[in-house]
């Protein structure tokens, strides 16, 4: 399917299962099983098949991460796991109860054990942080004593307890949606669904936002699953990956795993949002087709998995006895995985440059030569 | 102005605020509910149930577009049987009443459509009831939007409890009618003006006043 495909087996990284492992995965906290979601024409409007397959499963207090396009079918996929939609075939299982075939008051029931954040933050302008957080009880139906004291401690968890009495017009946006979350999590849920609940966030208070989230799926053991469009949501947070395009799932998988070895053209697109797959400006202009003397080869490898290439440029000099120059590179993490590209200038003969080829997809880096440089 | 005028002008202020006082809180008991209902129950709304949905919407329609001297003589049987009597201030609450309700459901609906459609879906999110979303999130978040409805229905009912002196409703508008202009007193005329206008302002200023106590949307500190 791709280039990189066949030569990148890439450094050891862990065994893959999980997510892929699909609906039979026994400690799955979610799990979709044959699901496909069709809307119905309305009005001249052609109907559209939102979801189409999915069977994946989302195992038990992990964070998983679900990336598409906008028109993926993501906000579709996330509304099917709290029962606001129904499939029209399938079944959504959460904590082993069938939600889809769920209605009224049982379904009301179980919802209560699932929270949800927004990208609007939708709290109520008419009630104080604490009242809004407040809200999912009143609905529940605790006492006015026990809400109190929950509230309190909810405030505190989400670390804004000095905004108590505070409006939501008087809040920044990243304390409306920690009021957001601490709602969300007011009954205690066992699943936390997070519709692009950073993308109306400047990049600081998102890293805060996601930090936030990593702390509290590690000390409550809440499952989270988000949505979104921005691979750095992924890659910071998240370590499983679904990755979503037109309706079907065409990738899941490890975060680190899929990542490193991107097969589909839509999570290869993800990933050089982070890693970026442009030379820069100076260098793109000066390659050319054919070598010239005393030039050199210039040669872009893809580095993937944990501490790979850290000390590639020293060892292909060292062995091949060459003078690598680096031209480019961008190196990044995900997953705990490196990956990136260097870009390297290689003096010398076409059968030289043919020995750091070989050697390069003998020690597993995918490498392609782009040119050369005078 | 004798005192037996200025009597005559305190009464007529009463009577009037009687009607309206009472036909705005039977128009509101009514209303709400209705406008409510009218927000809420289109193909895939809270309440779907989209055709009685538009008959509805046909029969407040109906009911707004006839003049509102026509529909007090038209009902008049009808007053008969709720009030015992089709003439006096108690008799005219009925027409009131009728006028209203519609007037103050199709101002709710707005109010209430004016509610983000994502607070929905966040209450349905955590497992609240329909009636729930209607009494913990729409109606609270409508609030300001109510009150200024509502405001706007009571100055509208104020319009109309003049109307309803033309057929024997007593009130403010039967005392400018019978002595202002059956009588040529200019004076009196006037002070019913007057009067009707201070109201009016009243009602208005206090409506604003609440509505803009009650919106945390825009707080300005």
């Amino acid at each position: 399917m791709n280039a990189h495909q066949s030569l990148a087996v890439g450094q050891p990284i862990a065994p893959p299962e999980a997510v892929s492992a699909a609906a039979t995965e026994p400690d799955a906290m979610v799990r979709f099983a044959g699901i496909s979601k069709t809307y119905p024409a309305y009005r001249g409007k052609p109907g559209v098949n939102a979801l189409q397959d999915i069977d994946f499963a989302i195992p038990r207090g992990s964070i998983t991460g679900v990336i598409g396009r906008s028109g993926a079918g993501k906000s579709s996929l996330v509304r099917l796991i709290n029962g606001l939609e129904k499939p029209t075939t399938g079944q959504v299982i959460v904590d082993g109860r069938n939600i889809s075939a769920l209605t009224g008051r049982d379904l009301r029931l179980a919802q209560r054990s699932i929270g949800m954040i927004f990208q609007h933050f939708n709290l109520l302008s008419s009630r104080t942080a604490a009242d809004n957080i407040a809200l999912p009880l009143e609905i529940a139906g605790w006492a006015k004593a026990d809400i109190k004291a929950r509230v309190s401690e909810l405030l505190a968890l989400v670390g804004i307890a000095d905004k108590h009495d505070r409006y939501p017009s008087e809040l920044s946006g990243g304390q409306k949606q920690r009021v957001g979350i601490a709602r969300a999590l007011a009954t205690r849920p066992s699943v936390l669904l997070s519709d692009e609940a950073t993308s109306a966030l400047d990049p600081q208070t998102t890293r805060a936002i996601l930090d936030l989230l990593a702390n509290i799926n590690r000390e409550l053991g809440v499952t989270i699953v988000l949505i979104t469009h921005e691979m750095s949501v992924v890659r910071q947070l998240a370590k499983e990956v679904v990755v979503l395009d037109a309706g079907r799932v065409v990738e899941s998988g490890h975060v680190a795993d899929i990542f490193t070895h991107p097969k589909h053209p839509i999570t290869q697109s993800f990933l050089a949002e982070v890693i970026g797959d442009s030379l820069p400006v100076s260098l793109a202009s000066r390659i050319v087709a054919a070598p010239s003397a005393g030039g050199q080869a210039v040669i872009r490898l893809q580095v993937r998995g944990a501490g790979a290439g850290d000390t590639l440029v020293a060892r292909l000099a060292r062995e091949l006895g060459l003078d690598v120059s680096l031209l480019a590179a961008r190196i990044d993490e995900i997953g705990g995985q490196h990956v990136g590209s260097l870009v390297l200038g290689i003096p010398g003969s076409d059968d030289v440059q043919t020995r750091v080829l070989a050697w390069l997809s003998q020690h597993q880096f995918p490498a392609e030569r782009l040119g050369y440089v005078a | 102005m004798s005192p037996e005028l200025i009597n005559l002008i305190i009464q007529a202020t009463i009577e009037s605020l009687y009607m309206v006082g009472v036909a705005a809180l039977l128009g509101t008991a009514f209303g709400l509910p209705l406008g409510v209902f009218l927000a809420t129950s289109r193909k895939g709304e809270l309440f779907a149930a989209p055709i009685v949905n538009r008959v509805l919407g046909i029969v407040v329609n109906a009911t707004r577009s006839t003049p509102f001297i026509i529909l007090v003589v038209a009902i008049i049987p009808f007053t008969r049987l709720i009030a015992g009597t089709s003439i006096g201030s108690s008799a005219a609450i009925v027409p009131l009443t009728i006028a209203s309700t519609p007037f103050i459901a199709r101002l709710v609906e707005a109010a209430i459509r004016e509610v983000d459609g994502g607070l929905i879906e966040t209450a349905s999110s955590f497992g609240a009831s329909p009636l729930q979303i209607v009494f913990k999130v729409l109606i609270p978040e409508a609030l300001p939007g109510l009150l200024l409805a509502l405001t706007l229905a009571v100055v509208s009912l104020l319009g109309y409890s003049a109307m309803v002196g033309a057929v024997g409703g007593g009130g403010l508008g039967d005392l400018g009618i019978r002595y202002g202009y059956q009588r040529f007193m200019p004076e009196m005329m006037l002070a019913v003006v007057v009067v009707l206008i201070a109201l009016v302002q009243l009602v208005q200023s206090a409506g604003d006043y609440l509505a803009r106590r009650v919106n945390r949307r825009l707080r300005h500190h």
